[in-house]
Formats: structure tokens, C-alpha cells, sequence
């Protein structure tokens, strides 16, 4: 068995007073789509910035690539390989989308080839090219942000609630750029609340409370296993459409 | 909206006798503290009978306005959270209150009354108009605002030297009873001439003691500890339902009051206002230097600073002017602890403090065996 | 967050860019509206030109403030102190080549300008890395620290400029060339005013440039709205953060030079005095912007020109009334900076 991509074993978190995460542990194998599900305040968020670097994990490890990244700075972190979107998407509302793909390709000018298959995934950001990102609706700025993400290969992305607040057609198109990037064969760990965009996309299911991991395994299995469903995600299951 | 829930009440101040209850239950909580305090308030109350000479009462007065000036700015600094630059605007609007309507109404303690009244009306509406312009929209715009107003402010009292004396400044005649030629008792007491200066020392010692005391009530009150609150996490008070604008308004204008005041009592004791004894810039750093030696947050702090600074400022300079002359024919060094550089050593005093005491003093000693 | 609430009602079509024009417009509004007042067109050639040129010589001790308060939300109540070793630094150049000031050559005079600003900005720009490094770098996150932190820096580097450079007033002289003024008609231009224009203009077009077409300046355009994301793209922002703090005292150090011989005289405390007007500046500005930084200065400096030629008495206050006007208006300044 190789080594997972990304391994996170007994990772605690602290914010200030607040101890939020609780000795999280799961692994992100390669070259797979894991979905990381549960309630809001279950800690999601907080394990994607804990990876990220932006906040430290005051115990635990968090191995990405066979390196121990714990302790490393978020810029390392970025460079080791781990594209980030964060919920709020961290667009630069000041710099045209152009700028902000540009800004995004750290190491050189974007690759024309990749460009071209980046604005086919979201051919909406071509009209926009060279007008200021503040000006996207809320479901472009969200295609921005994962244009940015992808603007050079990385290893690993981390996606946090893409669809959240979005009307249903750009869902259905976000899912869509979802299965093409799977299809490309990136890692993903994206972050979802939406059951059903879940299931269609998940190779693998992390599920927390908490702030501890309560499930993980094929994302097959909890989808044929509705008592599990009901157990782990209660409502939500119920709460879609 | 309006009715804001109350804070418990601290334990302690049910107990205690007498000196609680003047101290507002917040006791100086360390034995070294209690005794320094207790010594500079016994020094103080004691100046003119035990040490002759004009240097030392001056000092002694000196010292007691400042512990008022400073202690209003750590309500606002220390309890409040915020940084402001215009406190001497205000300690320069009461000194200019005393001398305007001295010199001009003649000297009564009716004009006295009528200057000291206007001013505090005029430093009230001032305060009200930066804290709403400025704590709307954030904290930082308060401590830019008000160095900008302050500026104004000086370069207004310069400017308009019909009314102020410009960069002269106004010499003015006390009432009767605080003149040097009055005498209350025909003999002297304790070999001390019971005059005029006499009395307007005591006079500083009582208002000061007073105002110190009051403003030691107010941090202790229930409005003080909203203050605190806001300091410690504005989102949370704002959350709880208190108007964080509104408090920190009411204050700046309480700061600002206080610091009138202390403003008339320096005018009163100079018989002289200018804008180097009240209303300067580098008065404005030296209060900065003062609270945060002393200890931020802690009213005893600006006690101890003041008392430590104005001596300072009077006999610090002897003490570098010998080592300066023993280092002479050195390079750089002998200007370093040149008499004129105290400044220098204060202010590294000072980022230290910042940094690693940010109790300063007060705290310091707090934090030692009691 | 609220905002992507909002942007997701409006519908699909292309959006315009929106150019925030009412701000650009204010300044050749101001200047039209104060001819009538002022009356005589050559003495409103002569005011504006001396207003520009003060605005200009503002700006550049202002925009280093803006650029570090809008990347690190860092707050630098010492960096007056800049100002003030800026002009002393010219002393470093003035003393060895005082011939050079005294030759009737347009040419050396200007050398011995660039020479001095060379000068000024080299060693602003080093003890900016020292200052970042002591004072400012313990200190991040919390601004009453770093209010007083700065505060004590101030005093403590000023007390410094007195102990090496002496605490009485230096003279310096403005170079031979340099001195005097351009007539056309009725129209007087002091020759150093449009000097300070000039560069003035050359600093601003070139920090536009490198804001808005370099990748240094996306950097920063960036970092100033979130720090974070950039950080999570794979910058080191705290480098970044070194270098336009380094970039912001030189340029003080620059705006020192030119108030300088502007004032033609050296005080330690020459720093701080003009402070006052900087923060008026960067308020009315907009914390963080440097076109609002650039407009605020013009502003404040025109609007104290003209007043202070119709009704001098007005003019000392002239500049808190155009920040209360401009906070009523648009209480983040004028062009509010967005942050996350």
C-alpha cells in the first residue's frame, strides 16, 4: 500500500480560547475526489485552514507527500503543491480576473494550453477577462476562485463549499467542472454541505462532528447504506431536494 | 436596545470598611504599591511644612495635576482601549478657561467659576464631536483625528492672541484668598506662613485628590467595566447589546472633563497659562510616558508615574549632567546622557514597558509577592 | 460575505467597470470654484501652482503611510520621524559638497537635489529595516501597541537626530539655481515649487506603474485586500511586507528632503509637525489607497491655499473642516479600500 497524498493523524486545533478540532485523523489518497461532510461548526473549515498553515495545529501531524508539514509556513505549504479556495474565495475584488490568474501561476506565465482548458471548464471568465473581479456575480467569483486554484498543477486542492449560496443552475455547471478536473486526474478534498452534489462526485467520504472525524470510507458505501446516511448526517439528508 | 445588562459586582467590594469604600474596593492589591502610595500621598499632603523653598511645593503641585491629567488619560487609554492625542487640548482648554475669565472678569472667584463652567462646556462638546465623528468608523481614526484636532486647537490658541496671549500666553491675578500677600493665620504654623500659596496648594491637593478618587469610582462602576469589556472584544460588547460608540464616547468626554479641570487647577497654581505649560505636544508625550511607566489600566499607575516623571524631569537631568561631564572627550556618548536627552532614556523606557511590562510599574509590583 | 449576497441578484449581463470618478472630479472642480473667489487669474495661477506643489511634497511623505497601513494593517505614528531624518540625511551630502549648492549650474544644483534625495532614502530606507524589525514586528495585531510602540520610536529617534546632529535649528540653503521664481506676466511660479511638482508627478506615475503593471505591484494591490489568500497562493507577504516598508520610509525620507529645503531649515521635530497633515491626508484618502492618498493630498493642500488667500483666518482650521466634510460624505474616505 503507498502512502496517502495527505495524512492528518490526531490533529488538535486551538483558536484563542477555543479548542476546536479534537485529534482529527483521515487520509487523502491520490489521485482521488474526497468529500469532507458535516454539520456547520463541525470543524470542516478549521481542518482546511489547519492544513493550509493558516492555523497552526497545536498537536498531531499532518504528513503531505511523505514531508511532515505540521509546523510549516502557509506560503511552503502553497508551494509544496496545495491549491486553496477558501468559503469566503479570497478573490482580489480590485485586480481584473486576468490579474488574478495571473497572480495565482507563482512560478511564470500561465500555460497557454492550460489556460485554454481552465476557460473551457468556465468559459464565463473569458467575457470578463480584463474587467475588475468585484464586478462577478457571486457563482463567477466562485469559478475565479477555482481557475485560481488550478492556474499552475498542484498536487492536492482544497475546496471549501463551492456551491454554497449558489442557484441551482450554477451548481449543476460547478459539478460539471467538478467531474472534469476529477477526470484530469487532480486530488481533491472539497468541502460540501450538499449531500447530492456530494454523492455524485465523491470517490471517498470523510465525516465530522465535533471537531472529530465519525466516518470515512467509500463514498459508494455510505450512498447505498441510508441507515448510516440518517446516523451521520441526520436532516441534511432530508433537507435537499 | 437602551437598558444594558448589568455586570456582577466584584465580591470584594461588599467587604472592607472606611478605606474601601474611599478607594472604590480597588485596592492597590500589593504592599510595596500601598506603601509608595501611601508615602506620595503623605508627601504630598505634607510639602509645604516640611520643605522650604519654592522648587519643592511647585513640584508637589505639579506632581498632583498630573496624577489627575493622567489618570483621566488611562480611563481612556487603559480602561477604554483607545488612543487619543487630544488630552492637553482639553488640560489647555481649562487653563485657558482660568486665565481668559481671570484676566478678563478680573479676579473673583465668580470669574473663576464662570471660566472653569465654560470650559468644561466647550471641552464636553468637543469630546462629543470627534467620538462621534471618529469611534463610528474605527478605533485608529480616533487617535489620527484627535491629533489633528489638537493640532488645531494649538495653532488656534497662538493665532488668536487677542484672546489667548498667542505664543505669550496670559498672566492673570488670583482671587484674594490665594494671593501670596494674604494671610489666613496671622501666625505661622509648624514655622510654615499660612498665605495665599498655601491655600491654593492645598486647594491642587484637595481637587486632585478628589477628581483621582472619582475616577477611581468610575472604572470601578458598572460603566467601567462595560469599558473594559469593549477593550477586551468590541464585537462580543456590541453582540451583548451595548452601544460601543456610545460608551466610548461618554468616555472621552469624561476624560476630557477631568483633564479640564486639572487644566484650571495648573492655571490656577501658575497664575499663568501659555501654550507650553498646557497645550504642547510634548506634554501630550510626556502623559504617554507617564501612564504607560506607571502601569496602563490601573489608575495607581498614573500616581506613580506622574510622581516618578515630574521628579524625573526635575532631577534626572542633574544626574546625567555629572556622568556627561565624566564621559567628555568620548565620541557620541556624552551627548547621549547629555542633561537634554532624558527624553532619550524615557523613551526607551517607554518601548520597553510597552513590551515586556505592559502593566508597567503598577502591574509589576502587582505581580510580586504582596 | 454580505456582498456575494448582493452580487449574486444582480443579473448576468456584463458588468462595467465602475470607475470611481467623483473623487478625480474634485480637485479641478475645487480649483475652477475658487477662481471667481479668488479674483485675479495670475494670483490663481500662483496659488494652485504653490498648492500643487505642497500637495505634492504631502503625498510623498503620505503614500508609504497608506501602502504599509493597507498591507499589514500596521498603524505607524513614528514614521514622522523619517520625514525629519530624510532631511537631516541631505547634511550627509550638503556638508562635503557644499561648492556644488553655491555653482550657478542649473545642472549640478539639480545633481546635488538628486544626490541629497539618493542620500535620504538610503539611510530612511535603512533604519526603516531596523525600525520594522524592533519596534513594529513585536507588535502586529493589536493597534493601541502599536500606536504607542510607534509612538515611543518616534521619540526615541528623535532624540537620537538631536544627540548626533545637534538639538538647535540647521539652516540649509536651497541651491543657487533653485532659488527664485519664474515670471510670465503677472504669473510668479517659485522655481523649487514646480521643481517638488515635477517630482512629485514622476513619483506618483511611477508608483501607479508599478502598482498596476509589474508583479510586484498585483502583489501588493493584492495583499492590501487579503494578506491571507496571497500567502495561500505561495508568497512570503511578510517579505513583501519588509520591502514596502523599507519602500514607504525611503519615500518619507524622499518627502523629507523636498520639505526640507522647502522650509529651509532642520528640526527634529519638523517630522511629526507635518504628520498632522498626513494623517488628514491618508484619512480623507482612504486607508490603504494611494490614488486616495494622492487626491487627498492635493485636496487639503489646494483647499488651505486658496482659503488661507480669501480668508486667511480660515485656513488654520481649513484642514479639519475638508476631513469632517469629506468623513460625513463618505465616512471611509474617499476611496475606501475593500478588505475581505
Amino acid at each position: 500500500m503507498t502512502e496517502p497524498l495527505l495524512q492528518l493523524s490526531g490533529v488538535h486545533t486551538h483558536i484563542g480560547p477555543y479548542h476546536i478540532l479534537h485529534g482529527v485523523d483521515f487520509a487523502i489518497p491520490s489521485g482521488q475526489l474526497t468529500m469532507l461532510l458535516g454539520r456547520n461548526g463541525a470543524g470542516k473549515t478549521t481542518t482546511l485552514r489547519t492544513i493550509m498553515g493558516l492555523w497552526q495545529a497545536s498537536s498531531g501531524q499532518i504528513r503531505f507527500d511523505g514531508k511532515d508539514i505540521t509546523s510549516a509556513s502557509t506560503p511552503d505549504i502553497a508551494r509544496a503543491g496545495i491549491g486553496y479556495v477558501p468559503e469566503a474565495m479570497g478573490i482580489f475584488t480590485d485586480l481584473t480576473v486576468r490579474e488574478n490568474i495571473v497572480l495565482a501561476a507563482r512560478s511564470g506565465p500561465v500555460d497557454k494550453n492550460r489556460l485554454d482548458w481552465i476557460l473551457g471548464l468556465f468559459p464565463a471568465l473569458k467575457r470578463f477577462w480584463n474587467l475588475p473581479a468585484g464586478n462577478l456575480s457571486g457563482g463567477q467569483k466562485q469559478m475565479l476562485a477555482i481557475a485560481r486554484a488550478i492556474a499552475e498543477p498542484r498536487r492536492l486542492l482544497l475546496i471549501d463549499e463551492p456551491t454554497k449560496g449558489l442557484a441551482p443552475v450554477m451548481v449543476r455547471s460547478m459539478i460539471e467542472a467538478f467531474k472534469a478536473l476529477k477526470a484530469a486526474g487532480e486530488t481533491i478534498l472539497l468541502v460540501e454541505q450538499n449531500f447530492y452534489a456530494a454523492s455524485a462526485l465523491g470517490d471517498n467520504v470523510v465525516v465530522m462532528d465535533d471537531g472529530r472525524i465519525v466516518h470515512s470510507g467509500a463514498m459508494s458505501e455510505l450512498v447505498a447504506d441510508k441507515a448510516l446516511q440518517q446516523r451521520l448526517l441526520g436532516l441534511s439528508l432530508d433537507a435537499h431536494q | 436596545m437602551t437598558s444594558s445588562p448589568a455586570l456582577p459586582f466584584d465580591e470584594t467590594r461588599r467587604q472592607g470598611g472606611f478605606l474601601s469604600a474611599v478607594l472604590s474596593s480597588d485596592l492597590p492589591r500589593s504592599r510595596v504599591l500601598s506603601v509608595v502610595l501611601l508615602a506620595i500621598l503623605l508627601v504630598l499632603a505634607t510639602t509645604p511644612f516640611v520643605f522650604s523653598g519654592s522648587q519643592p511645593i511647585g513640584t508637589a503641585a505639579k506632581i498632583c495635576v498630573f496624577i489627575v491629567l493622567v489618570a483621566s488619560y488611562d480611563l481612556l487609554l487603559g480602561y477604554s482601549g483607545i488612543v487619543s492625542f487630544a488630552h492637553t487640548m482639553f488640560f489647555g482648554i481649562g487653563g485657558y478657561g482660568i486665565a481668559i475669565a481671570l484676566e478678563r472678569l478680573g479676579p473673583t472667584w465668580g470669574s473663576a467659576a464662570i471660566g472653569l463652567v465654560a470650559a468644561l462646556a466647550l471641552s464636553a462638546v468637543l469630546a462629543v464631536a470627534i467620538g462621534l465623528l471618529s469611534l463610528r468608523v474605527r478605533a485608529i481614526f480616533f487617535s489620527m483625528i484627535t491629533l489633528a484636532v489638537a493640532s488645531a486647537a494649538a495653532v488656534l490658541a497662538s493665532q488668536l492672541s487677542s484672546l489667548t496671549g498667542g505664543e505669550d500666553g496670559l498672566s492673570f491675578q488670583l482671587p484674594q484668598a490665594l494671593r501670596p500677600a494674604f494671610r489666613l493665620l496671622s501666625e505661622p504654623l509648624f514655622g510654615t506662613a499660612v498665605n495665599g500659596r498655601l491655600l491654593a496648594y492645598y486647594l491642587v491637593f484637595f481637587v486632585s485628590l478628589l477628581v483621582f478618587l472619582t475616577l477611581l469610582r468610575i472604572v470601578n462602576s458598572p460603566f467601567g467595566r462595560v469599558l473594559q469589556a469593549i477593550r477586551e472584544n468590541e464585537f462580543r460588547a456590541e453582540a451583548l447589546g451595548y452601544r460601543v460608540v456610545a460608551y466610548r464616547t461618554a468616555a472621552s468626554v469624561i476624560s476630557a472633563l477631568a483633564a479640564t479641570i486639572a487644566g484650571a487647577l495648573m492655571a490656577l497654581w501658575l497664575r499663568y497659562n501659555g501654550p507650553d505649560t498646557t497645550l504642547s505636544f510634548s506634554i501630550m508625550v510626556d502623559i504617554l510616558l507617564m501612564v504607560v511607566i506607571g502601569g496602563m489600566g490601573t489608575m495607581y499607575g498614573a500616581v506613580i508615574g506622574a510622581a516618578l516623571f515630574v521628579l524625573a524631569q526635575s532631577y534626572l537631568q542633574v544626574l546625567m549632567e555629572a556622568g556627561s561631564s565624566a564621559l567628555a572627550g568620548l565620541p557620541l556618548l556624552p551627548n547621549l546622557i547629555h542633561p537634554d536627552r532624558w527624553l532619550l532614556w524615557l523613551g526607551a523606557l517607554f518601548v520597553i514597558s510597552v513590551y515586556a511590562f505592559p502593566g508597567g510599574i503598577v502591574g509589576r509590583l502587582r505581580r510580586a509577592v504582596p | 460575505m454580505s456582498d456575494m449576497a448582493a452580487e449574486s441578484n444582480t443579473p448576468a449581463e456584463l458588468p462595467r467597470a465602475k470607475t470611481d470618478w467623483l473623487p478625480l472630479v474634485l480637485i479641478p472642480a475645487l480649483a475652477l470654484l475658487a477662481l471667481p473667489f479668488v479674483g485675479s487669474p495670475s494670483t490663481w495661477v500662483t496659488l494652485t501652482v504653490a498648492g500643487l506643489a505642497m500637495g505634492m511634497m504631502i503625498f510623498l511623505m503620505a503614500s508609504g503611510l497608506t501602502l504599509v497601513f493597507g498591507l499589514m494593517d500596521i498603524i505607524n505614528f513614528g514614521h514622522g520621524v523619517f520625514i525629519s531624518l530624510g532631511a537631516y540625511a541631505t547634511l550627509l551630502v550638503l556638508g562635503p559638497l557644499a561648492g556644488w549648492a553655491q555653482a550657478d549650474s542649473l545642472g549640478l544644483n539639480l545633481a546635488l537635489l538628486l544626490l541629497c534625495i539618493l542620500a535620504a532614502m538610503l539611510v530612511t530606507g535603512l533604519v526603516g529595516a531596523v525600525f520594522e524589525r524592533v519596534i513594529v514586528r513585536p507588535v502586529y495585531g493589536s493597534h493601541l501597541k502599536q500606536i504607542l510602540v510607534t509612538m515611543g520610536g518616534l521619540i526615541v529617534t528623535e532624540q537620537l537626530i538631536h544627540a548626533i546632529w545637534g538639538a538647535s535649528p540647521i539652516p540649509i540653503p536651497l541651491p543657487q539655481s533653485l532659488r527664485g521664481a519664474f515670471v510670465f506676466g503677472d504669473i510668479v511660479m517659485e522655481r523649487y515649487r514646480v521643481v517638488a511638482v515635477v517630482i512629485g508627478i514622476a513619483v506618483f506615475l511611477g508608483m501607479e506603474l508599478l502598482l498596476n503593471r509589474t508583479r510586484i505591484g498585483l502583489l501588493i494591490r493584492a495583499g492590501v485586500e487579503n494578506p491571507e489568500m496571497v500567502e495561500a497562493l505561495g508568497y512570503r507577504i511578510r517579505r513583501l511586507f519588509v520591502s514596502v516598508f523599507i519602500a514607504g520610509s525611503a519615500l518619507a525620507g524622499l518627502g523629507g528632503v523636498m520639505w526640507a529645503f522647502y522650509r529651509q531649515t532642520l528640526t527634529a521635530g519638523m517630522g511629526m509637525e507635518v504628520m498632522v497633515l498626513v494623517f488628514i491626508v491618508i484619512i480623507i484618502g482612504g486607508l490603504g489607497s494611494i490614488t486616495g492618498c494622492f487626491v487627498g493630498s492635493l485636496l487639503v493642500a489646494l483647499v488651505a491655499n486658496y482659503v488661507g488667500f480669501i480668508e486667511p483666518k480660515l485656513a488654520l482650521i481649513s484642514n479639519i473642516l475638508v476631513m469632517a466634510l469629506v468623513l460625513i460624505w463618505r465616512p471611509q474616505g474617499l476611496f475606501p479600500v475593500a478588505r475581505r
